[in-house]
């Protein structure tokens, strides 16, 4: 196995907010190829800080994140930036910004690759225009090219989030409970279009949810966190009510 | 269950009781208030003079004389290109002042000594810049240039800053992620969110501009005040009333203008 490159290796990775008070107390695990990985755990485990360290939003205490065989903990500056383009990330309440136009917001995805320069004047290449149009029909947007963001409904919302994320021709896509702020139809729609690109495009997609049903559902591997440590790890036939009573705490919640 | 008026352990205290402090604090403010009147000699017989005096002025300002119209336009001209030159300026430095203000993007050891440089720019009123201008770079329209650039900066600065800390960091927070550099960052997700408000504040700082551009010529920095003050000065009342028709059509045109470029925004 040691054979297979690894695209994301978290190693004994500790993060505290307050000291003495550690929210992430070593985890570990590495994601070597394509498809959906659900992190699932109750609010206040640590799953969004897991994933800030890991395009470095926030700062870990402790420990070592490798993408591309680098250390992002211990890169700074131009070569931090070169790595996050690497790293796409869709957010809980998408994140657009709410101002500009849906296609402006597709290829702020490019923003990593351009000059300040480039992007006052909005100077893409050929290229990228091209791609993101092709996304954004993907992501059956196509005719909405020209909106302002803050037009769009939160599923349309959503969608945009992602082919910004898969603009950015990403190495691997973070994703922050990306269907948690969506109605159960378009929560399973945002799902399939993650997988969708996730196949296509050769990504592995590393997404935090409340949702068991949904992880068991779409995910291919399931990462079960509990107060800042790893309790499972594996595929999601494995894990049992056993497993999610430790996760959740309690039993009632359970059909 | 008990009702609401069982609980019978005395009195409590009510929280909305006068305060004897507050009541005292009120009776201070009013006696300072009748004793200033007092102490200024205002009574109604020093008022009916002042309004008799206000009366000749009057009449000696009508018909406003338009004789020595080629003065009066040199001035006007002046005075438009100080308040052009200085909020083109004044604005265009605000946007970096404004931004390396602002507390949600910069570290402290940046934004505050900013801060104070802006605080530096607003602790004094137009009329006391003009003059220690005057005093250093000497008579004319580079004095009133500047005095009006400091002014522009003590203003919009500080509101864009304030306009800066009020946005939504996460639409900050997923620009950052995509790899963009911290100017892309202020390009793509920081200006869309102000950039509307930094309009307004400019058309009312041009606005603002303009009227104190025919104030500093009258100590010495250049435009039409400088006029306007000759002409009190020589009692040329007739003068004055032409010098004071013309800012306020002057001030009518802009306000016409500026509507249009808010509409557009």
């Amino acid at each position: 196995m040691s054979s297979v490159p690894k695209l994301l290796q978290v190693k004994e990775l500790k993060k505290e907010y307050v000291s003495g008070n550690p929210v992430l107390k070593g985890v570990d695990f590495s994601i070597t190829e394509a498809g959906l990985v659900a992190i699932i755990g109750p609010s206040g485990t640590g799953k969004s800080t897991l994933l800030r360290c890991i395009n470095r939003l926030i700062d870990a205490t402790e420990g070592q994140i490798i993408v591309n065989d680098v250390d992002i903990c211990k890169t700074k500056g131009r070569p931090l930036r070169k790595l996050r383009r690497q790293i796409a990330m869709v957010f809980q309440e998408y994140n657009l910004v709410e101002r500009l136009s849906v296609m402006e917001n597709v290829l702020s995805g490019r923003l990593g690759y351009m000059s300040t320069w480039q992007a006052w004047r909005r100077n893409y290449t050929q290229q990228d225009i091209n791609s993101a149009y092709e996304l954004l029909g993907s992501v059956g947007l196509a005719e909405h090219a020209t909106q302002r963001a803050d037009s769009l409904s939160g599923g349309q919302r959503q969608r945009v989030g992602i082919a910004r994320a898969v603009m950015q021709n990403p190495s691997i896509i973070l994703a922050d409970e990306p269907t948690s702020s969506l109605d159960p139809k378009t929560a399973v729609e945002i799902m399939e279009l993650l997988e969708k690109f996730s196949m296509e495009k050769n990504i592995p997609v590393l997404i935090n949810m409340h949702d068991v049903n949904l992880a068991k559902r779409f995910a291919k591997r399931i990462i079960g966190m509990s107060n800042g440590d790893v309790v499972y790890d594996g595929p999601p036939q494995g894990i049992s009510d056993d497993h999610l009573k430790e996760i959740y705490g309690g039993e009632s919640w359970l059909d | 269950m008990a009702g609401l008026n069982s609980i019978a352990e005395g009195d409590k205290k009510n929280p909305f009781s006068r305060s004897k402090w507050n009541i005292g604090l009120w009776v201070l403010v009013a006696a300072y208030l009748v004793y200033s009147v007092d102490a200024m000699g205002l009574n109604g017989e020093r008022f009916l003079s002042g309004i008799g005096h206000a009366g000749t002025l009057l009449d000696r300002m009508f018909p406003p004389n338009f004789e020595r119209w080629e003065l009066l336009l040199s001035g006007l001209v002046e005075s438009l290109e100080i308040a052009m030159i200085s909020s083109v300026s004044g604005i265009f430095l605000s946007l970096f002042i404004g931004i390396l203000a602002a507390r949600n993007l910069m570290p402290a050891w940046v934004s505050v000594p900013i801060r104070g440089f802006i605080a530096l720019c607003r602790s004094f009123h137009p009329v006391i810049i003009a003059i220690l201008f005057v005093k250093s770079v000497g008579f004319g329209a580079l004095a009133g240039i500047l005095t009006l650039i400091i002014a522009s900066i003590g203003f919009i600065a500080k509101l864009f800053a304030e306009a800066i800390e009020e946005i939504s960091l996460k639409q900050v927070e997923a620009i950052r992620a995509t790899g963009a550099s911290f100017s892309s960052v202020v390009i793509y997700a920081v200006m869309p969110q102000v950039f509307s408000r930094f309009i307004g504040f400019a058309t009312y700082q041009f606005d603002s501009n303009l009227r104190n551009s025919t104030m500093v010529g009258i100590v010495g920095a250049g435009g039409l005040g400088g006029t306007l003050f000759s002409a009190f000065q020589r009692f040329d009342y007739d003068f004055v009333a032409a010098i004071l028709i013309t800012i306020i059509s002057l001030i009518l045109v802009w306000e016409f203008l500026s509507t249009l470029v808010r509409r557009v925004f």
